[in-house]
């Protein structure tokens, strides 16, 4: 039995201690939003945020995980009180399948929870982990921006969705950088944890051609 | 908004499984299904799909409560096309968002449209629902008519109720106990005036965000129907590559597992735990062993691989001059070929399926493109007749074309008849959607074009070589587990797909105007690697190549590209859209220093959308790296749905068109697909993407709606292959545009 808190409950898990934490997120604890995309710590779809800090959760074995604060996008907010990342992929509309998105919003999570001042260069290179398939990398980036504003109030006055008066062109041309542009420091540097996950041995393993 | 229809909820999914299965069906559908059939030839000249499913009643219910179902063939891919028809149907029908429930692709609920492919969703469906809605909301004022004993020129309609002079009102509910719309539709529809449109033509969020912003069951991947079981398969090393041996003593006892299946070739496990399916999947795939299997070609030189293998050739367009108009030839001939390699649909999530067999009835649900003909397949494949499975379509990560979303359906309802009673969940891993997904065909053209003294094109002569762009089920044997059962199932015979819409031709005609014009199908029978549909079919490569030559030529003729190609085009829309899109680019102020820009057009199939593209990059030749500062297109839909959906569209195919010519190329050795994650084929990342896109939409309302999913690929993979040669002065032929291969002639 390992105990795992989970968008602030604990919840007892009888799993072996080497399951990815994204299949007890998944099959134990219901929980839609973290995605199977490769088990491989590729391609960012199953990102959660252990301790605030994004992380992979298809190599993140539960053995390392007791005692640690882990949030899923479900965590964040709810459709009658959506947290501003949530509040802002509605209104720019940033999904085709939607596969995708979950984990670049708990990313994007990690990265505003640490400075809502962002700049484009830095969400561009905090998301350049995560893959999207449809092509929808321009409003997922006006997104971003977007929850950064409602984060930091100025605009947060949550409007009907800017769909309404159609996209912005032009709109997601790259932002003059903003104080804070560069690293977040090294205690909360999400790559960082994720490399160190990754050493874990199943992270490699690769079972059949 | 609240949504008017979700995907299938948990308890939809636990309605449908077991034993209340036929709680779910609705009395009318079978003897629909079978009127349908019946009435199919007098109903030839009908619009879109309603030439096949004639019956107002297949397309839409209204219930006492006033509460209105309608029923689509088609499925949501992540395209938006769920939204999109819910706003087709609410206007036509007069009926509020929140009383609108959409059913898509099921066999047991919806009419039968095929394949959600092509970009036919509303050309055929949304063209059905608009003209069936119309005809209901007809039909309604009648009754109305009758029940206020008021003139029916008097009413009119309004949010599911028929309003009358006098401040009469009669709810659709309260009407439909009189009427019956199991009647057959009609070929004309009193269309509203566009003028008009509240719900048409206007940006509304799609339906389906919400619920994937907040965690909700928005996918197949996402269903956990009670008593289920995950199972896992062991694909064999290679293509043809047969099982000799597996020792399944040690699996069986591993902790969890509660059944190893094999077939022939057909490997899998099922346990209690997903880890533990995948832990049991790799000690099997440990204890197996397997014969070499087919060898593959070498796939160093994709011009080599196509030209070595046989052909059967179809000459689709064979103009011969005007005799009238001489044309001054033998000014310049050019002559060049073009190429692209195999390309893999690399869906994000891999692929995905539930399958429960109770009481003789097989539910399979599936990210499928097609459940009729996944039905269709999975019946033959199981030897039950096809009245016995349902197949039910939940969304899964977006597909792109035929990915492997109908090979793990078929995994999954083998498994179902191993563990009857109990629903199973089959989930590919990575390495097997990347290994096993039948890839977009490679692809060769070779063209020669000649100028005339005035720089008009004189003639043009074009040859693409392919494979088949459809190798979808209907047969059993276009599924993979089908091919390694014992007995196998037979891989079907390829066959080209014709013309007007074509497979590895598709929009290779170009739309100029060419007084004299040949162009040849080289269809390849062979398919040494596992091909079949990828978005856009041939249209990508075609729409490559003959707008790369067309800048080509225009550099001959010392042209603007742009005015080149209206020196060519004759058709008024498609003049307006490139005009649009140059316009929106500002192309006549020209190239920026250090930089190149590109044109491309094309309008899909030449009978879909319209689209034109232009981009503007710089290149760096000590990398090799394409950078996309902006990309513009312009895109003319005929009438429009719903605004943002469409740019959404455009958006999307820029940018998964950049991915495939920059990035993607299927790779493998003479026996393995080497390609199988991630870091093998890697594909468009963020550091790549450009630093705007834009769209413009040229609306034409009032005119048939023309299908735009994958009108982008082809104008954005020209338009960046003519910005690079034009920051270069090096033309790139060969795809994809890698850094090592752009660096590398660079520096020569």
């Amino acid at each position: 039995m390992i105990d795992l808190t989970v968008n602030g409950q604990t919840h007892s898990i009888d799993a072996d201690p080497q399951t990815p934490l994204l299949y007890v997120l998944r099959d134990d604890l219901q929980l839609n939003a973290a995605k199977f995309g490769c088990g491989l710590g590729q391609c960012g779809a199953c990102t959660v945020l252990i301790d605030g800090a994004a992380a992979l959760a298809c190599v993140t074995p539960i053995l390392l995980l007791s005692g640690r604060q882990i949030t899923t996008l479900e965590g964040l907010g709810t459709l009658s009180n959506p947290a501003p990342i949530q509040q802002a992929f509605i209104e720019e509309q940033a999904a085709q399948c939607g596969f995708c998105i979950a984990g670049m919003m708990m990313r994007a999570q990690a990265l505003l929870q640490s400075n809502p001042q962002v700049s484009d260069a830095q969400i561009r290179a905090q998301l350049e982990l995560h893959l999207c398939r449809c092509g929808t990398h321009m409003r997922i980036l006006r997104a971003i921006h977007r929850a950064a504003e409602l984060i930091q109030g100025g605009r947060a006055a949550i409007s009907t969705p800017t769909a309404a008066s159609g996209p912005a062109d032009g709109g997601e041309t790259g932002n003059p950088s903003s104080p804070g542009e560069g690293q977040t420091g090294d205690s909360h540097d999400p790559l960082r944890r994720e490399r160190d996950l990754s050493r874990h041995p199943q992270a490699r393993e690769r079972p059949e051609r | 908004m609240t949504a008017p229809a979700v995907t299938v909820s948990r308890r939809a999914v636990i309605q449908g499984t077991g034993a209340l299965l036929l709680s779910f069906v609705i009395p009318a559908t079978r003897s629909r299904e079978v009127a349908s059939a019946r009435h199919a030839d007098a109903a030839l000249d009908l619009p879109g799909s309603l030439a096949k499913n004639p019956l107002l009643d297949a397309w839409i219910r209204i219930d006492a409560d006033g509460s209105v179902t309608a029923f689509t063939g088609k499925a949501e891919l992540g395209q938006g096309i769920r939204t999109a028809l819910l706003q087709v149907i609410a206007e036509e029908l007069d009926v509020p968002w929140s009383r609108l429930t959409l059913v898509t692709a099921d066999t047991e609920r919806t009419p039968n449209e095929g394949y959600t492919a092509g970009s036919h969703s509303v050309q055929d469906s949304g063209t059905a629902l608009r003209h069936a809605a119309a005809q209901v909301r007809g039909i309604l004022l009648a009754e109305a008519a009758r029940h206020l004993s008021v003139p029916e020129q008097q009413l009119h309609t309004e949010a599911g109720a028929v309003l009358g002079p006098n401040g009469d009102r009669v709810s659709y509910g309260e009407l439909v106990a009189s009427i019956s719309l199991h009647v057959q539709a009609q070929p004309s529809s009193q269309l509203k005036d566009p003028a008009r449109y509240s719900v048409m033509n206007h940006p509304v969020p799609r339906v389906d965000i919400p619920g994937k912003v907040s965690g909700a069951v928005a996918y197949v991947q996402d269903l956990r129907p009670p008593g289920m079981l995950h199972a896992r398969v062991v694909r064999p090393p290679g293509y043809r590559a047969a099982l000799l041996e597996v020792n399944v003593n040690e699996v069986e006892s591993m902790p969890g597992v509660m059944k190893v299946v094999r077939n022939g070739s057909f490997l899998a496990v099922i346990a209690q735990r997903e880890f533990q399916a995948i832990q049991a999947m790799w000690s099997l795939a440990r204890e197996a062993r397997w014969s070499a299997g087919a060898a593959l070609p070498d796939g160093s030189d994709i011009r080599q691989l196509l030209l070595g293998l046989p052909t059967r050739d179809e000459t689709i367009l064979d103009t011969q001059p005007n005799p009238a108009r001489p044309s001054n030839h033998g000014l310049l001939t050019l002559e060049a070929s073009y190429s692209r390699p195999y390309i893999a649909h690399a869906s994000i999530g891999p692929s995905c399926a539930l399958a429960q067999f109770t009481s003789g009835v097989l539910t399979v649900w599936s990210h499928t493109q097609g459940v009729y003909p996944d039905r269709q397949a999975i019946a033959e494949m199981l030897h039950l007749p096809s009245d016995k499975v349902r197949c039910i379509h939940v969304e899964g990560s977006g597909c792109y074309g035929h990915n492997g979303a109908d090979d793990a359906a078929a995994d999954a309802a083998l498994l179902a008849f191993a563990i009857p009673d109990r629903p199973i969940r089959v989930q590919w891993m990575r390495e097997q959607e990347h290994a096993w997904e039948p890839y977009g065909p490679a692809m060769l053209a070779q063209v020669r074009g000649a100028l005339d003294t005035s720089g008009r094109i004189a003639s043009w002569d074009y040859g693409i070589w392919s494979n088949t762009h459809s190798m979808r089920p209907g047969p059993a044997g276009a599924l993979l587990a089908a091919q390694h059962l014992e007995p196998a199932f037979p891989i079907p015979e390829p066959r080209p797909i014709p013309q007007p819409e074509g497979g590895g031709d598709r929009n290779a005609i170009p739309l100029y105007s060419l007084p004299q014009a040949r162009v040849v199908h080289h269809f390849l029978p062979d398919m040494p690697v596992r091909i079949s549909a990828l978005r856009s079919l041939g249209a990508h490569m075609n729409v490559f190549a003959i707008e790369s030559f067309m800048d080509e030529l225009a550099v001959a003729a010392r042209a603007d590209p742009v005015e080149f190609r209206l020196r060519h085009l004759e058709d008024p829309r498609a003049r307006d859209i490139v005009s649009a899109a140059a316009d929106e680019f500002r192309w006549s102020a020209g190239s920026a220093p250090g930089q190149g820009r590109g044109f491309a057009f094309a309008r899909y199939k030449n009978l879909a959308a319209y689209c034109a593209v232009a981009m503007q990059v710089e290149v760096s030749p000590e990398t090799g790296r394409i950078h996309v500062r902006r990309a513009i297109a312009a895109v003319d839909a005929g009438e429009v749905i719903n605004p943002d959906g469409l740019r959404n569209q455009i958006e999307g195919a820029i940018l998964q068109s950049l991915s495939w010519t920059l990035f993607e190329q299927v790779r493998f050795d003479r026996a393995h697909i080497t390609s199988i994650d991630w870091a093998s084929y890697p594909i468009l990342r963020f550091g790549s993407v450009p630093e705007s896109v834009s769209v413009r939409i040229v609306e034409r309302p009032g005119t048939p709606f023309l299908g735009c999913g994958e009108a982008g690929q082809g104008p954005a993979a020209a338009a960046l292959a003519n910005a690079v040669a034009d920051a270069t002065g090096k033309r790139f032929r060969e795809l994809p545009l890698s850094p090592a291969r752009i660096k590398a002639a660079l520096a020569s």
